[in-house]
């Protein structure tokens, strides 16, 4: 342990020694890009990654939509965060360990916000148990009231607060890779799809 | 009677040596505008290859002699691009806190910055009818910002070829690559000769692709290497200095 | 006497159509940069402001690095303080050890790879798997990635298909790439589902919150951390940032600057472990303090790993990442190299044409090219440069120190260059006439022609 804190004063005492002239810390308030469609950008971005976005009225609509969305329907395993649309066909509270849900073939999440310039939702793991399943499942489906889109990634981190432990990711289209060859390949690790469903009305 | 102003002519070591044309054009182009040059006969070579190396000391006094020798000009005016930047981005170092230096590098220009900037000219007479490919020499397009390079997100603009571009029957050639660098480098051309050439070569190989007849540049030492690889290859295209062409000197 | 670069470079460029080949696909990847950076109009503020909160941070480093270990703490994770690569991996390996690990999955990290963690932890019969696909790939080979984003930009689907029907058992031949990737995931599933760690890097730690953010496209970071209940993430101390806000900035710069992607897939942001799970935090110096202290080359600590100075690199295209023989290569490790041996790299700063197109790109703002001329000037002074360098420059700044010198040299080379037989002049030493032809020789300079004319026009 006495090593250990000596590194860790030698370490700073060594940045602290150095004479690093004072520079002041920029403002973050600049001309950042907005658009006059927020939800067409966001669709438009998340196909250009690979995404699909579609636009439902309500919970009605989008409980029709998943069913006839092809993953959902050749699904075994689906958990769903949103059982008012799309049944989970086990019970997460049930799974003891993560390593269970490798068989997992669709998750359906919640996301908090979207983001117009680059396509990404905002999700958290807030209310799922095991947030692995966002990784794990074959293809991956996200809910975001349609309301909630912003423009640009500095109205994005205006709406954050990070005042606990917790685990939140931006998430911008489907698992992918481009290490062979620089050709781009859908489900690399992760969901083979990502399917944003923008919904209208109610939160 | 209006005083002409006198700029001080600086002429690269190896233009002097190897082609003694662009030296002449340079002056030509200049008198043209009504500007009187002198050419100062102490002068050699600003030091770069020397500096680029990484033997500041051997540089030192090769900047000290430019500054003595140039100093007295209300103008200096260089037909290369990086030699320029040499001077105005590089000898800082050689003089630390000089404000007469500092002073003086400010009035130390490229060229074309001259014509544009300086003399405010917007456009010379004659005529080029002839299919040119810009080469962007790095250090005029980086160091001195003589055009908008491909990188940056900014209007686009381009101090020489707005000059050229005024001149009666030219067209450019539209490259893939704008303003990617054609591996003259200095000493790079000999320390690094492999990769050097294939930089060479794949900028002449875009430029023929697109058409280029003649190949021009605000630096000798670029098309220097360029015209080595052509005449190696037995190319037909033609290199010559932006000078040259606004002096009006035929392919 | 040519540099090692020079000479990995020479073998590099020798197959040609490979050489090509490697700089259309990096060459590719940077017009999809230009072509994200050139939808943003802000784009130059962005960068300006990237480098200001750098500038901010370094300048205050030591601030930084306690509010986000108090921080870190209070979150609930471990943190942990490494001097150098030694302490580092002692350090993860006692981690692991106490933890009675004995396989490990690793997302990509720049650091453990400076710190040459895998062999290490390998010689303590831990096995490490990266994830990474690219990494995965160079590490099946028993390489090194040849780039810092794009780990085997240097191998050839042919290549990938090869070594992945060796270990993988896909068919002998087959070298499509979703096939090969499908195979990949297959195999790395398994690898994921069997670890009993994961190691991840960190691309920004926030001193105010004490969380850090790890960003892949694959999902591979996300999918090593959540399966077992240990993560370790490792992070150099440069990688800390005031405030949550400035993640706004570099991560709208980052993907789009590697990549040209508008953001990269998952940009993950851990803040204390997982529910029952440890989090260990890293703090890595092994260097970066002493790169602190040089007011030239501090702003190389700005650097945020985007991997653009390499692609738009005309000679990092061209001569592959392992001609560097470094673990970050092309212009950002033509200084880091140098800034940690500069015996060992002082020939990297020369593996360069001071074109700028690096410091152009650099979306904080690092002066690269300048950097690299310094390091030069620093080589040369701390006697660094080899003869073969000197000696020349000696003699040409002996002659060019004297005008009446340097004319009579260029007369008599003008009247005996033109006698020399061809054989002669392009012989073995003459570097410049291998692939070039010599300037044609004038008969008379410029200043010779041009005291001619004044003495005329009198």
């Amino acid at each position: 342990m006495s090593d250990a804190s000596a590194s860790r004063s030698e370490i700073l005492s060594a940045v602290r020694n150095r004479h690093v002239p004072a520079a002041a810390l920029p403002d973050l308030t600049g001309a950042w890009i907005t658009f006059p469609d927020r939800a067409a950008h966001f669709a438009e971005t998340l196909r250009s990654v690979g995404g699909t976005c579609v636009d439902v009225a309500g919970i009605e609509e989008l409980r029709v939509a998943l069913q006839s969305l092809e993953p959902v329907a050749a699904a075994k395993k689906v958990y769903s965060a949103l059982p008012e649309a799309a049944p989970s066909t086990f019970d997460m509270a049930q799974v003891a360990d993560p390593h269970a849900l490798d068989d997992a073939d669709v998750a359906i999440a919640r996301g908090e916000f979207a983001v117009a310039e680059n396509g990404a939702v905002w999700v958290t793991d807030a209310n799922l148990k095991h947030r692995v399943i966002l990784f794990i499942a074959q293809h991956l489906v996200l809910v975001v009231p349609r309301n909630q889109i912003v423009n640009n990634m500095h109205e994005a981190y205006a709406r954050l607060r990070f005042d606990g432990p917790g685990y939140g990711l931006f998430l911008s289209g489907p698992s992918k890779t481009a290490d062979i060859e620089q050709s781009l390949v859908i489900g690399a690790h992760g969901p083979r799809s990502l399917t944003v469903y923008l919904l209208d009305g109610s939160a | 009677m209006i005083e002409r102003m006198q700029v001080g002519l600086f002429i690269p070591c190896y233009i002097d040596q190897f082609y003694p044309q662009v030296g002449l054009a340079t002056v030509e182009v200049l008198e043209r505008q009504g500007v009187e040059v002198d050419f100062p006969a102490a002068q050699t070579c600003c030091g770069q290859p020397l500096a680029n190396t990484g033997c500041l000391e051997d540089a030192r006094p090769l900047a000290r002699n430019f500054f003595n020798i140039f100093q007295k000009y209300e103008y200096v005016v260089c037909p290369s691009g990086s030699c320029t930047a040499m001077v105005r981005h590089h000898y800082e170092q050689f003089f630390p806190g000089d404000h007469d230096f500092e002073e003086f590098s400010h009035r130390v220009f490229e060229l074309c910055e001259f014509l544009t900037d300086v003399l405010h000219v917007e456009r010379i007479d004659g005529k080029f009818p002839h299919r040119v490919g810009l080469h962007q020499s790095c250090h005029g397009l980086r160091e001195l910002r003589l055009a908008k390079s491909s990188e940056l997100v900014a209007e686009s603009f381009n101090k020489a070829q707005k000059l050229l571009g005024s001149l009666e029957g030219i067209e450019f050639s539209e490259l893939t690559r704008s303003d990617e660098c054609c591996g003259f480098g200095g000493t790079f051309a000999v320390a690094e000769e492999a990769v050097s050439c294939m930089m060479g070569r794949d900028r002449i190989f875009d430029h023929e692709r697109a058409g280029t007849q003649v190949l021009t540049a605000l630096d000798m030492s670029c098309l220097m290497h360029l015209d080595g690889l052509l005449r190696r290859d037995k190319k037909t295209m033609r290199v010559m200095h932006v000078a040259e062409i606004l002096a009006g000197r035929e392919v | 006497m040519p540099t090692p670069h020079a000479v990995r470079a020479a073998r590099f460029v020798a197959d040609s159509d490979r050489a090509h080949w490697h700089d259309q696909a990096l060459w590719f990847v940077r017009v999809k940069r230009d072509r994200m950076a050139q939808s943003l109009p802000e784009w130059e503020a962005l960068r300006e402001t990237a480098a200001g909160i750098k500038a901010h941070t370094l300048s205050r480093l030591g601030d930084f690095l306690e509010q986000f270990e108090e921080r870190a703490i209070a979150l609930g994770a471990r943190v942990h303080w490494a001097r150098d690569a030694a302490e580092h991996n002692a350090i993860v390996l006692s981690i692991l050890e106490s933890h009675d690990v004995k396989k490990v999955v690793k997302s990509k990290s720049m650091l453990t790879e400076e710190c040459h963690l895998n062999p290490f932890l390998e010689r303590h019969e831990i096995e490490v798997v990266d994830t990474d696909l690219g990494e995965r790939i160079v590490q099946l080979a028993g390489e090194p990635p040849s780039h810092i984003v794009l780990p085997a930009i240097h191998k050839k689907k042919e290549d990938v298909g090869e070594i992945f029907h060796r270990f993988l058992k896909t068919e002998a031949g087959a070298s499509d790439p979703k096939y090969l990737t499908e195979a990949a995931r297959q195999h790395l599933r398994e690898k994921f589902l069997a670890s009993d760690a994961g190691i991840t890097g960190v691309n920004f730690a926030v001193a105010e919150t004490g969380g850090f953010v790890v960003c892949t496209n694959e999902g591979n970071a996300d999918l090593g951390v959540s399966l077992p209940k240990l993560h370790i993430a490792c992070m150099g101390i440069e990688k800390l940032i005031p405030r949550a806000a400035d993640l706004g900035v570099f991560l709208r710069l980052l993907a789009r600057s590697a990549t040209g992607q508008p953001i990269t897939t998952y940009s993950s942001h851990f803040h204390g472990p997982a529910a029952g799970g440890e989090l260990h935090i890293v703090l890595v110096d092994n260097g970066r303090s002493k790169i602190l202290e040089s007011e030239e080359f501090r702003r190389s600590l700005n650097c945020i790993r985007c991997g653009a100075c390499m692609n738009t690199c005309p000679v990092y295209r061209r001569s592959g990442g392992h001609s560097y023989d470094a673990t970050v290569p092309g212009p950002i490790g033509s200084i880091l190299g140098p800034a940690r041996d500069a015996k060992k790299y002082a020939g990297l700063p020369h593996a360069c044409s001071l074109c700028g197109s690096c410091t152009d790109v650099c979306p904080v703002k690092i002066d690269l090219h300048y950097q690299l001329l310094t390091w030069r000037g620093e080589i040369g002074r701390r006697g660094l440069l080899p003869w073969s360098k000197t000696i020349p420059m000696k003699l040409l700044a002996f002659v060019l120190k004297r005008p009446w010198l340097y004319a009579l040299a260029g007369r008599i080379a003008r009247r005996v260059l033109p006698l020399v037989p061809r054989w002669l002049l392009y012989n073995r030493l003459n570097d410049w006439g291998r692939q070039r032809e010599l300037p044609q020789i004038p008969k008379h300079s410029f200043r010779e022609i041009y005291e001619r004319r004044q003495r005329q026009s009198q």
